[in-house]
């Protein structure tokens, strides 16, 4: 989740865009390649999306593990976590709607789950990631790929793989747009002061 | 959503969001830990002044599942019992900061009145007022016909999907049902075609006015309408003065008319399903053979509810509190 407002994928005539679709292309390539080499190899990964657009980042992901190493199936690699039910901001927003979790067949139990979101910002989604994760299995671990980081931590919480950092400031919004979701791939900042 | 009193207040988008989260929440209680921490600190309280048990069991394993904490009172043996008026019972709750009350009474309109009375801050759910509205079995059934009926059979993904076109039959106690009344207005709000089936006498007065069509005779209904789905409603005979009440001649001649056999249920379409709120009352409206067929859902209606009682918790309980102000409304 980049910000708690749904992004919209119109008026980007004021928007910074900071990654195109290229340079998003690349960054993921980039980062299978580092998954691949820092598990040497991708048997026991499972690439875990954090709805929204985490999902589709985890499938493009999948892909291009499977391109690297044929004997990867892409679908058994990619699945979807859903971490409403266990964030801690519940009482403080209008209810939000619950996503769907979809694990991939073997479970998690003893594997390498990687997190995949698609901005970085507080942490507190990634650590409601983690307890949803301990109700799932017990992998024998779990690391964080994001395509964005932009910053202003509130938790002591770190990625092992980052598309691009991006140092923001807290007035500015950061937008991950999609093809899957948005009908184009683009990473936008407006708002704030530049 | 503030509380669920009714299935009329519900429109499809409503509905269909509820019955959406109902199938989120189901996909959890598949897993080795069915607890979830989303509404960790808050208290639920069962308020049943009317002898309730699966109801009651729904709700309390519904918000427990949710790590709500579960405050069960039932007025036999409570100070209810000695004279205590609903008014002080709910002021007494609200004392003790009740996040959600779901009460259960005897009198239709008690849950309306405790959720607009400004006796308790809380949120309302109705679990059965008298014979007037009981939303989540309502909604209940609509999440059981969706799973089953829409798509292909159970195994596609379903939501977003309402039930437009579903034709269901619902047979029996119409008169005495606040089952029945829901599901009415919930499965036409759906874009279901019911039909109620009923004796003459059994038929509530006013039916004219509700979206559903009425027939007193359930073989022509079978072999006319082709229904999807049959629901069968029990015979409230705790509500009829006498054995029949004089509402009919004889149990067994109600069973004649309008329970639900082998040769009825062999008359059904073959992907129709049956369904009944419980508890049976075997041999009078539904028989062994239909009760325990493979198209009868009604033992996984009761896991449904679960999930339905959860997704209404869920969404009454897990945004940000209203503003107080709101409780000004007496």
């Amino acid at each position: 989740m980049s910000t708690g407002m749904p992004a919209s994928s119109g008026s980007l005539e004021h928007a910074n865009v900071v990654l195109g679709a290229p340079e998003i292309g690349r960054a993921l390539t980039r980062i299978a390649h580092e998954i691949l080499e820092r598990n040497k190899g991708g048997d026991g990964v499972v690439l875990l999306g954090i709805p929204t657009r985490g999902l589709p980042l985890a499938r493009r992901l999948a892909q291009r593990l499977a391109d690297v190493e044929p004997g990867l199936d892409p679908g058994a690699l990619a699945g979807s976590l859903d971490v409403t039910m266990y964030r801690d901001d519940l009482a403080h927003q209008p209810t939000r709607t619950i996503g769907a979790t979809d694990i991939p067949g073997g479970g998690l139990d003893g594997r390498v789950v990687v997190l995949v979101d698609d901005v970085l910002y507080s942490g507190r989604t990634i650590r409601a990631a983690l307890d949803a994760i301990s109700d799932l299995g017990r992998p024998r671990a779990v690391q964080l790929a994001a395509l964005v980081d932009r910053g202003h931590r509130e938790l002591p919480i770190r990625a092992d793989y980052v598309g691009k950092n991006l140092p923001t400031s807290t007035t500015e919004r950061v937008r991950v747009l999609l093809e899957e979701t948005d009908g184009r791939d683009a990473v936008v900042i407006d708002g704030g002061t530049r | 959503m503030r509380h669920l009193l009714s299935a009329s207040d519900l429109d499809v988008r409503d509905a269909v969001r509820i019955l959406d989260t109902a199938g989120q929440m189901a996909a959890t209680q598949a897993r080795e830990i069915k607890k979830l921490p989303t509404l960790r600190g808050r208290t639920v309280v069962n308020l049943f002044f009317e002898d309730s048990t699966r109801t009651r069991i729904s709700f309390e394993t519904a918000a427990k599942r949710l790590s709500a904490d579960v405050i069960n009172f039932s007025a036999k043996g409570s100070s209810v019992s000695k004279g205590e008026s609903l008014k002080d019972t709910a002021l007494t709750l609200q004392a003790m900061g009740a996040d959600a009350v779901v009460i259960r009474h005897q009198a239709s309109g008690a849950p309306h009145t405790l959720a607009h009375a400004g006796w308790t801050s809380g949120a309302v759910v109705n679990a059965g007022d008298g014979t007037h509205q009981h939303p989540t079995q309502a909604l209940l059934d609509a999440y059981t016909l969706r799973r089953h009926l829409v798509g292909d059979g159970g195994r596609a993904d379903v939501s977003g999907q309402d039930l437009v076109g579903l034709r269901v039959a619902i047979v029996g106690d119409v008169l005495h049902s606040r089952v029945a009344r829901s599901n009415v207005q919930l499965l036409h709000t759906l874009g279901a075609h019911v039909t109620l089936v009923s004796p003459p006498t059994l038929v509530p007065v006013g039916v004219e006015a509700w979206p559903a069509r009425v027939s007193y005779h359930l073989d022509e209904v079978i072999a006319d309408d082709k229904p999807d789905a049959v629901m069968m409603l029990r015979v409230q005979r705790e509500r009829m003065s006498s054995a029949g009440g004089g509402f009919f001649p004889s149990p067994l001649e109600y069973t004649r008319g309008y329970g639900l056999d082998a040769r009825r249920l062999a008359a059904l379409p073959d992907h129709a399903i049956v369904l009944h709120p419980g508890p049976m009352n075997r041999g009078l409206e539904i028989s062994a053979d239909a009760a325990d067929s493979p198209r009868a859902v009604i033992v996984e209606q009761v896991a449904n509810g679960v999930a339905v009682r959860m997704a209404v918790l869920y969404l009454l309980l897990a945004g940000e509190s209203p503003a107080p102000t709101t409780k000004v409304d007496a």
